[in-house]
């Protein structure tokens, strides 16, 4: 213990000696999200401004419910605000003005399709200016579909059991029902997005992370070619311990860059981070997960430079992939993959606590000490081998 | 003389290139052990082994009776380390780069700091303490270097060409010190280039070539080996290779090899031969400056063992 602290010590004190620390743990990151958050979203400090069309082009009784039981709720709560369009050109003219931020479009047929057994599809026309408000609007779709979807099947399987009822008359029943709670759970459950200014404070804070970290952790490569890595395995000092205190230092340097940026970023940008210890459970596992990744990166390089040329386009990629840089929740298929980033685990994390549920953010918490247990292991496994090389 | 360090069979191969091949020596207490070899010979790789920093193919180091290797913090502790590079922090100064060398270990924190005034002491760096170590010159980083190898008071002193780029002043002061360590019972190994430096403070020497060991033993032992060979140094106009190729292939010379411009032989009578070589070097085209006959000593003992100068 003692030796990894002497090492966690010596390598702080390096570091803070080198101006790269300022650079990518605070000016950069803090820099970046004040221009995203400018441009693209709305004022400091205020709460997501929601516009949304309907066009029921369906006429039967799903589309009704979507609208009377799903949309004008949240209208009537103020979350967000719901206007009717008279049929798609209107809905899609008016969301192009940025009149609105994205129109939900219920197609003709849409109730017989589903009571036909096939699967129901709202379609979004979105504004691309209005990326959070999209996917806001896609996600509350889809929670829809899965539960008319669930409907849907509970009528298959209802005739398949042998009821008496033609199919029409049992969808007609299901869709008589009011709205099942659950429904309005999911929404609001998908409902926890980070507002702008925190998304992108939070996002590229993450981002540079990786290459705050990446320093201390490509300092044993540096100390190998230095030779002083030699006197650290000459000394009484097991490789595990050389491992532990480089990345102690890495993560310390690491979660002490995110929690200055979450307190410069509140003060500066209005962002909301949320509760702290939310916050800093969130903020301690994903640096350790990114302190894994860079050292699992680094034990298969040989030298320092190659490694943060390959941290760079692992963080670059991950960072991309991960909604780091821009909010990727919206690309579909992408929006799956993006869950093997810690990126979106982190962000997902924080959108979660500030829907007001701490126990939520358990599982990013996990999710995320699995990455840096995973990687770490990868990394001492390597350490050997390298080190022997 | 109780056995401190005992190395057996270390051998160790790059791709197919075997660079130590079965080394083994063994150093007592309060001796001083010499490598001696030409660069690649393998000393340095030899040495990385017996510190347990890189792991042989096959062979065996013992340090104060325990096996030792990698991960045994027993035998690692008894062991002071100068490597050939200089191992310091360059952006920490001397006093920082001791102070945690210390720790590494487990020097209590009140004994620390009259260590690290000892070891500066000791290389005389005391007055530079406290700058950063990329404002030293090269020969006072070499000091550092082996200062930061004292900290531990070892056991066992393992010491790769420490005296490389530093003054003559110095080096004498450094052999001096290596020399104090090892009456006061340390066991030392001691790589080096110097001829001058392996013959004075060298109780034992092993010739290295080739990353084997080709002879060992007292400098004494070593130049009676060489019997009645001497050594004959010329210096001469011309391609130094060239002359040294043709003088080879005279009867009577043992080996021959240019150095430092000039050709060095090995010859087994050096007043009957000098006419032939100045004859025909003379024939040769090759302008004479001078020849010289030495006594035997470690430079004639090391290029009659392998045919090459120990500086190339
Ligand atoms: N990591 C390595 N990979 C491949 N070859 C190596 C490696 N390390 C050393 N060698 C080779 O092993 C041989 C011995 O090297 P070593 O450094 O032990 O020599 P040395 O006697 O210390 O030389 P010098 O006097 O120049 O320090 C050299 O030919 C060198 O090229
Ligand atoms: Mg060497």
């Amino acid at each position: 213990m003692r030796v990894i602290a002497a090492i966690t010590a010596k390598d702080l004190r390096q570091r803070l000696k080198d101006g790269s620390l300022l650079l990518f743990g605070l000016v950069l990151p803090l820099g970046m999200a004040f221009l995203f958050a400018h441009l693209l979203g709305d004022g400091p400090g205020d709460g997501l401004d929601i516009r949304y069309l309907v066009v029921d082009s369906d006429g039967g009784g799903l589309g009704g419910v979507f609208v009377d039981d799903v949309l004008r709720p949240l209208d009537e709560d103020g979350v967000i605000s719901l206007e009717e369009a008279a049929d798609t050109e209107e809905a899609e003219h008016l969301v192009e003005e940025g009149e609105a931020d994205a129109a939900f479009l219920l197609p003709q047929g849409f109730s017989d399709t589903v009571a036909g057994g096939d699967r129901a599809v709202i379609e979004i026309v979105g504004s691309a200016d209005s990326a959070v408000q999209v996917q806001i609007a896609r996600e509350i779709a889809d929670s829809f579909a899965v539960e008319a979807d669930a409907s849907r099947t509970a009528v298959l399987e209802a005739l398949e059991a042998g009821a008496d009822e033609t199919p029409e008359a049992l969808s007609q029943r299901v869709r008589e029902q009011p709205a099942p709670l659950s429904l309005v759970d999911d929404t609001t459950a998908d409902w926890r997005e980070l507002d702008t200014a925190t998304y992108y404070a939070a996002g590229l804070a993450y981002f540079f992370l990786f290459f705050v970290v990446m320093s201390s952790v490509t300092g044993i490569l540096d100390e190998r070619r230095d030779g002083t890595l030699a006197r650290l395995l000459a000394a009484p000092v097991r490789r595990s311990a050389i491992l532990a205190g480089k990345s102690l230092s890495a993560t310390i340097v690491g979660a002490a860059g995110l929690f200055v940026l979450a307190a410069v970023s509140s003060l500066v940008l209005g962002s909301q981070w949320g509760p702290l210890p939310g916050v800093a459970a969130l903020v301690v596992s994903g640096t350790l997960a990114a302190v894994g990744i860079t050292a699992a990166v680094v034990t298969f390089s040989s030298s320092s430079e190659q490694a943060t040329n390959r941290i760079s386009v692992v963080a670059f990629g991950l960072g991309l992939l991960g909604g780091g840089l821009f909010p990727v929740a919206q690309l579909g298929a992408l929006s799956v993959l993006s869950f093997a980033t810690p990126h979106r685990w982190f962000l997902h994390g924080l959108a979660e606590l500030g829907g007001g549920s701490f126990a939520a953010v358990l599982v990013p918490v996990l999710v995320l000490s699995a990455m840096a247990v995973v990687t770490g292991a990868l990394s001492l496994f390597r350490l050997g081998r390298m080190l022997n090389a | 003389m109780e056995k401190v360090v005992a190395v057996v069979g270390l051998t160790k191969s790059y791709g197919d290139v075997k660079v130590v091949d079965d080394v083994s020596f063994s150093i007592g207490e309060g001796e001083v052990y010499g490598l001696l070899g030409p660069n690649g010979a393998g000393k340095t790789t030899t040495i990385s082994m017996v510190m347990g920093i890189l792991r042989p193919d096959a062979g065996e180091v013992s340090v104060g009776g325990i096996p030792h290797g990698p991960e045994e913090m027993r035998t690692k502790a008894l062991i002071g380390f100068v490597p050939q590079q200089n191992a310091l922090y360059e952006d920490l100064t001397a006093v920082e780069n001791l102070h945690f060398f210390a720790k590494l270990y487990g020097i209590p924190r009140a004994e620390a700091g009259g260590r690290v005034d000892e070891v500066l002491a000791a290389v005389g760096l005391t007055d530079r303490a406290n700058e950063a170590v990329s404002q030293y010159s090269g020969g006072m980083a070499r000091r550092a270097n082996i200062a930061a190898g004292l900290m531990n008071r070892p056991r066992f002193l393992v010491l790769d060409e420490p005296t490389a780029g530093v003054d003559p002043q110095s080096r004498s002061a450094i052999l001096e010190h290596v020399r104090a360590l090892a009456d006061s019972g340390v066991a030392v190994l001691y790589t080096t280039h110097y001829m001058e430096e392996a013959e004075r403070l060298c109780d034992r020497i092993g010739v290295l070539d080739d990353g084997r060991l080709v002879a060992e033993g007292t400098r004494r032992e070593l130049v009676t080996r060489l019997g009645e060979r001497d050594r004959i140094d010329l210096a001469v106009d011309g391609s130094a290779g060239d002359a040294a190729r043709l003088l080879e292939a005279l009867p009577g010379v043992h080996a021959a090899a240019a150095k430092d411009g000039g050709v060095e032989l090995s010859v087994d009578n050096a007043s009957e031969l000098s006419p032939a070589i100045v004859r025909t070097l003379a024939e040769e085209g090759f302008e004479m400056r001078s020849l010289q006959v030495r006594e035997p000593d470690l430079e004639a003992v090391f290029l009659s063992l392998t045919g090459k100068a120990l500086r190339d």
